[in-house]
């Protein structure tokens, strides 16, 4: 009876494997390849439950796999149309993907350090550059100073660099959330996919809200991660996103996003502990606050 | 007395060096990023500073080596690695304009901001094996110990730095420990000089 019941219990949780297509060790990072059914992943550790990954499904590529994914295309709530997309952080080309085909006439930059994923994303996960969607390899930060002496600005900024279990400690700074601030137009939108677990979680929120004021704060019971969705100038109220996320409805629905949710429940209230240190490029030991509960 | 005094101030200036070499990475991250050839960068410029360093300390130590030259090595290390703290933004701001490579950027950078210092700091290995010293025969033995108590200081400095005091002190604030720490040690080695 025992043995049975541990039988079941190990078959049960046995995960059905994924299939490996491709691996590879490139300058900054393991990067994996996996097949489960129709579901093809990128990966950057071995370790099954990782909280960032980069899936397509190829009986519904549209759909977008991962929460995270969806909730930062509720940064669209507050400007349904930009035409200047800035997209730190590439990983498998899902947003890049979904954003050049919800607005063909934008202009999309991604910038994403490791040119082993630029490779990786176009050769499984068909991210295809373009006229209209440019990549430049380089370190984000690196690149956003460079930026800021060029007059061009975003109306959409989404910061996506944080892949697998290490935080680029010098991207989660006031100083580097003010530079990107500063790339936005008068009333860009910045979406951030980040932490919502860990002490990590109350100095990054500290941080954001240094720099950006209020915020929306979007998260979702099944993952670890949450959204920021912050402006340059005032949010919107309920109403106003209501109102916004009826003509997204429609658009959005191949994707699997549930916008109208978002616009009704998507809020500004602070649950973070206001006291805590915020990051700066003179104190950021944001790996290591993200290992203390 | 003294002799235990030139192995703390030994175990010392072990300690800066390598807290001083973990901030270098943390100081060029903003402007050059922090891949793999920024710290390269960091670590040529220590390497060959320190290089640099055993050479002019070995022949500075040919002339009338007393401990409390050997404190003024800790006083000038100190001075050189205030700037920093001072200047060290302005500085990367002019490299990060006039080059556009990160590679070579962050050498220059690492350069202009931690080869003098480093550099003054490396001089104190050969100068308190110069100190200890009294017969041939012991040499090996005496420098070896030195070697082991830098070393271990070396150690020390780098678990502390990147374990703890990035954790809960600015870099800054870190850079003026670590100033104000040169200047102690070099107190107490002078103090020491001066007694019998």
């Amino acid at each position: 009876m025992r043995i049975a019941l541990v039988l079941t219990v190990a078959l049960l949780s046995t995960p059905v494997h994924a299939r490996l297509i491709h691996s590879e060790t490139s300058l900054y990072q393991n990067i994996l390849v996996t097949e489960e059914d129709s579901v093809r992943c990128m990966q950057f550790t071995v370790r099954k439950l990782q909280r960032n990954q980069s899936c397509i499904d190829q009986r519904a590529p549209k759909r977008l796999v991962f929460p995270y994914a969806r909730m930062m295309l509720a940064a669209l709530l507050l400007d349904p149309a930009p035409s200047n997309i800035l997209i730190v952080g590439l990983g498998g080309g899902t947003l890049p993907i979904a954003l050049s085909e919800l607005y063909p006439n934008a202009s999309i930059e991604v910038v994403e350090l490791d040119p082993a994923v630029v490779v990786v994303a176009k050769r499984y996960f068909g991210f295809e550059p373009s006229e209209h969607m440019q990549v430049v390899e380089q370190d984000a930060r690196v690149w956003a100073k460079r930026a800021q002496n060029n007059p061009k600005r975003y109306d959409l900024i989404m910061l996506d660099a944080f892949n697998g279990d290490y935080i680029p400690e010098h991207l989660m700074t006031r100083e580097y959330l003010s530079e990107a601030r500063e790339l936005l137009t008068t009333d860009g939108v910045l979406a951030s996919n980040t932490f919502a677990i860990s002490r990590l979680y109350h100095n990054e929120s500290v941080t954001y809200s240094d720099v950006f004021g209020p915020f929306f704060n979007l998260k979702s019971p099944d993952t670890a991660n949450r959204v920021i969705i912050a402006s340059r100038t005032a949010l919107p109220d309920t109403a106003k996103l209501e109102l916004a996320a009826k003509a997204l409805v429609q658009p959005l629905k191949p994707y699997g996003v549930p916008i109208e949710d978002y616009a009704s429940t998507m809020n500004t209230r602070a649950d973070w502990d206001a006291t805590a240190r915020i990051l700066t490029d003179q104190y950021s030991p944001a790996n290591l606050l993200k290992g203390q509960p | 007395m003294r002799r235990t005094t030139i192995n703390v101030l030994a175990f010392g200036g072990g300690f800066v060096i390598m807290a001083l070499e973990l901030l270098g990475g943390r100081v060029l991250a903003p402007y050059f990023g922090s891949s793999i050839y920024v710290w390269g960068s960091v670590i040529t410029v220590f390497m060959l500073s320190l290089s640099l360093g055993y050479l002019i300390g070995g022949y500075v130590s040919l002339r009338s080596p007393s401990l409390a030259r050997f404190a003024a090595l800790f006083v000038a290390g100190a001075v050189l690695t205030y700037p920093l703290v001072l200047y060290g933004e302005q500085l990367m701001q002019t490299v990060f304009e006039q080059i556009e490579d990160p590679r070579y950027g962050s050498l220059v950078a690492a350069s202009a901001l931690f080869m003098l210092p480093t550099i003054v700091l490396g001089m104190i290995s050969p100068y308190s094996v110069r100190l200890m010293v009294t017969e041939t025969a012991q040499s090996g033995r005496v420098a070896g110990t030195l070697y082991f108590v830098s070393t271990l200081g070396s150690a020390l400095g780098t678990l502390a730095t990147s374990f703890y005091l990035v954790l809960w002190f600015e870099i800054d604030t870190i850079l003026l420990l670590l100033t104000g720490s040169l200047l102690a040690l070099a107190g107490v080695g002078y103090a020491v000089g001066r007694m019998r």
